[in-house]
């Protein structure tokens, strides 16, 4: 019943479906009517003038205070569901939601050490 | 549902010209990036709210990039400051692209005769559509982008490679190779 080359149907499906998109796309790439001009290619800022490189390097600051928020928000959001079922979860539930808080307070222990709390510098 | 353009059919085949398909193909899936300055642009909102429902045309798919847009609709008055900033989404639009200047500040400034305000967006683009009004109603802007719907339907595809077109684009200060 199942032999491998009862799959072929599959194989074959799948061929059309990206050949067509593939054929799709390249066609209306190739026929479409396009101007390539050097004010066409400019890069778009909604109409204003380009000013300098978009790779230049941002103050690392921005990335931690995302990521930390991003991490202790999680933690927020997991008390909510937690403090709804804290009668019924017992004991057990309260040594998994410790354990879970410790894990983040050493992260928290880690980053403040480290200084990524010191805004101001 | 569109109806097929015209051609000859027969048992299991039908033949018209790649020019009505296309024109078919391009007028119902319009690509609108709305470009709303002012009041005319609250009217828009309302033209594309279920109400009046642009998707009906096909429009439904709003561009904020000009790369992915075919349909300029300029809403609003636009002050000198922002002409060039009009001006460099209409260049970088796809091709082929058409406008419609929406609202009497669009079309010629309107009331505001003022040394700040462009008379009329076709100082700095080609227009194809006006739509009087201050403000006009959903329904205007709607016959407005029926109107462009037609000339997509029938426009050769030919046009936009003609001398004429180019010499056009070049009265703009729109580069053409």
């Amino acid at each position: 019943m199942s032999s491998p080359s009862s799959y072929l149907p599959i194989v074959i499906q799948t061929g059309v479906a990206i050949g067509f998109v593939a054929l799709a796309l390249g066609l209306s790439h190739l026929l479409g009517p396009k101007r390539k001009t050097t004010q066409k290619e400019e890069t778009f800022e909604c109409g204003i003038e380009t000013q300098g490189n978009a790779r230049f390097p941002v103050s690392i600051k921005y990335f931690l205070t995302a990521i930390l928020f991003v991490l202790f928000d999680v933690e927020v959001i997991f008390f909510y569901p937690y403090a709804v079922n804290f009668k019924e979860m017992g004991v057990e539930g309260f040594v998994a939601v410790v354990s879970f808080v410790a894990l983040f307070l050493a992260g928290f222990i880690y980053v403040w050490k480290k200084g990524a709390f010191e805004w101001e510098k | 549902m569109v109806d097929a353009p015209e051609g000859i059919e027969g048992q299991g085949f039908f033949a018209t010209s790649l020019d009505k398909v296309i024109g078919m193909a391009r007028a119902n899936s319009l690509w609108p990036l709305p470009f709303a300055t002012s009041c005319c642009g609250i009217e828009f909102m309302a033209t594309m709210g279920s109400n009046y429902d642009l998707a009906r045309f096909g429009s439904e798919r709003l561009s904020f990039s000009p790369r992915q847009a075919d349909l300029l609709m300029v809403m609003g008055t636009i002050a000198k400051k922002m002409g060039p900033v009009l001006k460099q989404v209409y260049d970088q639009m796809a091709e082929p692209k058409w406008v419609i200047a929406v609202g009497a500040c669009a079309s010629s400034g309107g009331i505001f005769d003022t040394y700040s305000v462009l008379q009329g967006i076709d100082r700095i683009i080609p227009v194809d559509v006006y739509v009087p009004g201050c403000p006009p109603r959903p329904e205007q802007i709607i016959e407005g982008v029926m109107k462009i719907q037609d000339l997509a339907r029938k426009e050769s595809l030919r046009r936009r490679n003609s001398d004429e077109y180019k010499k056009m684009l070049e009265s703009y200060n729109i580069e053409t190779q």
